[in-house]
């Protein structure tokens, strides 16, 4: 029943978490506009660790394209955007390395 | 120290800036920057400072406001006419951005509380409109190790450099070793100046300054900008280091500040 009890093929879970990595810190911005979604997306990942995740949930239509692209130009990795229902939107990302201060 | 729903508002047009963000917000709001004249050119130098969120801004000027000031000083208001430079530049700033936190230092800056009060801030804006003043805050930055965004007016020109002697940069000295002779050049007083060019001058001097705060772009130190109006140039030359500099030289022929005499100033 269970294909991955076969051991015919081992699945890295690995790769699986790579695909859907866990999500460190969830940000709710609906009813946020821009550029305040980016602005809070990107001091949320400030405070982040290396290569931890943010999953942000907006809702205002142009902050779909507007973010990820604003904060993929902040030098941060956009591992997916994905609706969530007719109104909400999740964009996951990674943070990137942290800089000493 | 967390964002409020206000100061993302406030700031959000810089703070999406490349290079600038929370991080470059948090230094802004940590800076402490000190304006040696609250006139022409620290007039605009410290609005748009006050208004970019600099934590703590510095104002020394012993002088009143007076009518002829109104034509540049923009920092002042017909009814501050009468009050202390320094008191209608905090009431200003404060009504601009209540979460900067204005000192006022309304005596004679002198060689005797100089070097004690500058040693309180990161950066030296000058603003001054004589060279004994000139003179005592480059010699004042030098011994005190602080970065100095020196700007100049006159008539039509104005002229604007970053000296960061401390870190092996020129000094004001490396370009004119000692004041000129009084009278050989004229003061705004006698000469003039248009109103514009103390803003674009005092402007300057401002982004000089968050340059340096933010530490982006490319810094005024070894460059000196030379300002025309008339013709709307702006011309760039490169100075070093002045190995017989007085002060910062091989030779240090000065040891201390020097209060130079004060002469022709109305």
């Amino acid at each position: 029943m269970d294909p991955g009890s076969a051991g015919i093929n081992r699945e890295s879970p690995r790769k699986v978490e790579t695909k859907y990595p866990t999500v460190d810190k969830e940000l709710k911005l609906r009813g946020k506009i821009c550029p305040y979604t980016f602005i809070e997306s990107m001091l949320a990942l400030e405070e982040m660790e290396t290569n931890q995740v943010l999953r942000v949930i907006v809702d205002y239509p142009p902050a779909v394209c507007d973010v990820p692209r604003s904060l993929k130009n902040e030098g941060y990795e956009i591992l997916a955007v994905t609706p969530l229902n007719e109104t909400d939107w999740a964009i996951l990302v990674r943070n990137k390395e942290v800089e000493e201060t | 120290m967390k964002f409020s729903e206000e100061q993302i508002h406030r700031y959000s047009r810089q703070m999406i800036l490349p290079g600038i963000g929370g991080k470059g917000q948090r230094k802004l709001a940590a800076a402490r920057v000190f304006l040696m004249g609250v006139g022409g050119l620290g007039s605009p130098a410290a609005l748009y400072l006050a208004a970019a969120g600099v934590g703590t801004i510095g104002l020394a000027d012993s002088d009143r406001v007076e009518l002829h000031n109104l034509q540049r000083q923009i920092l002042h208001r017909t009814a501050d006419i009468g009050f202390l430079k320094v008191e209608s530049g905090k009431r200003t700033l404060e009504s601009l951005n209540p979460e900067v936190k204005v000192n006022i230092y309304p005596e004679r800056i002198t060689s005797a509380n100089i070097r004690g009060i500058i040693r309180h801030y990161d950066l030296v804006l000058d603003g001054s409109d004589n060279f004994p003043t000139r003179f005592l805050v480059n010699d004042a930055c030098f011994f005190e190790k602080k970065t100095l965004i020196s700007g100049a007016i006159l008539r039509f020109d104005g002229q604007l450099s970053t000296f960061k002697s401390h870190s092996g940069g020129p000094c004001y000295r490396c370009l004119l070793p000692e004041p000129p002779p009084p009278g050989s050049v004229p003061s705004c007083q006698e000469a003039g100046i248009l109103g514009a060019v103390a803003g674009i001058m005092g402007l300057l001097q401002a982004n000089e300054a968050l340059k340096e705060i933010l530490e982006i772009g490319q810094s005024m130190a070894g460059r000196f900008l030379i300002f025309n109006a008339l013709e709307l140039t702006f011309q760039e030359v490169k100075l070093q280091k002045n190995p017989s500099c007085p002060l910062c030289g091989k030779k240090t022929q000065i040891l201390e500040l020097i209060d130079y005499p004060m002469v022709c100033h109305a």
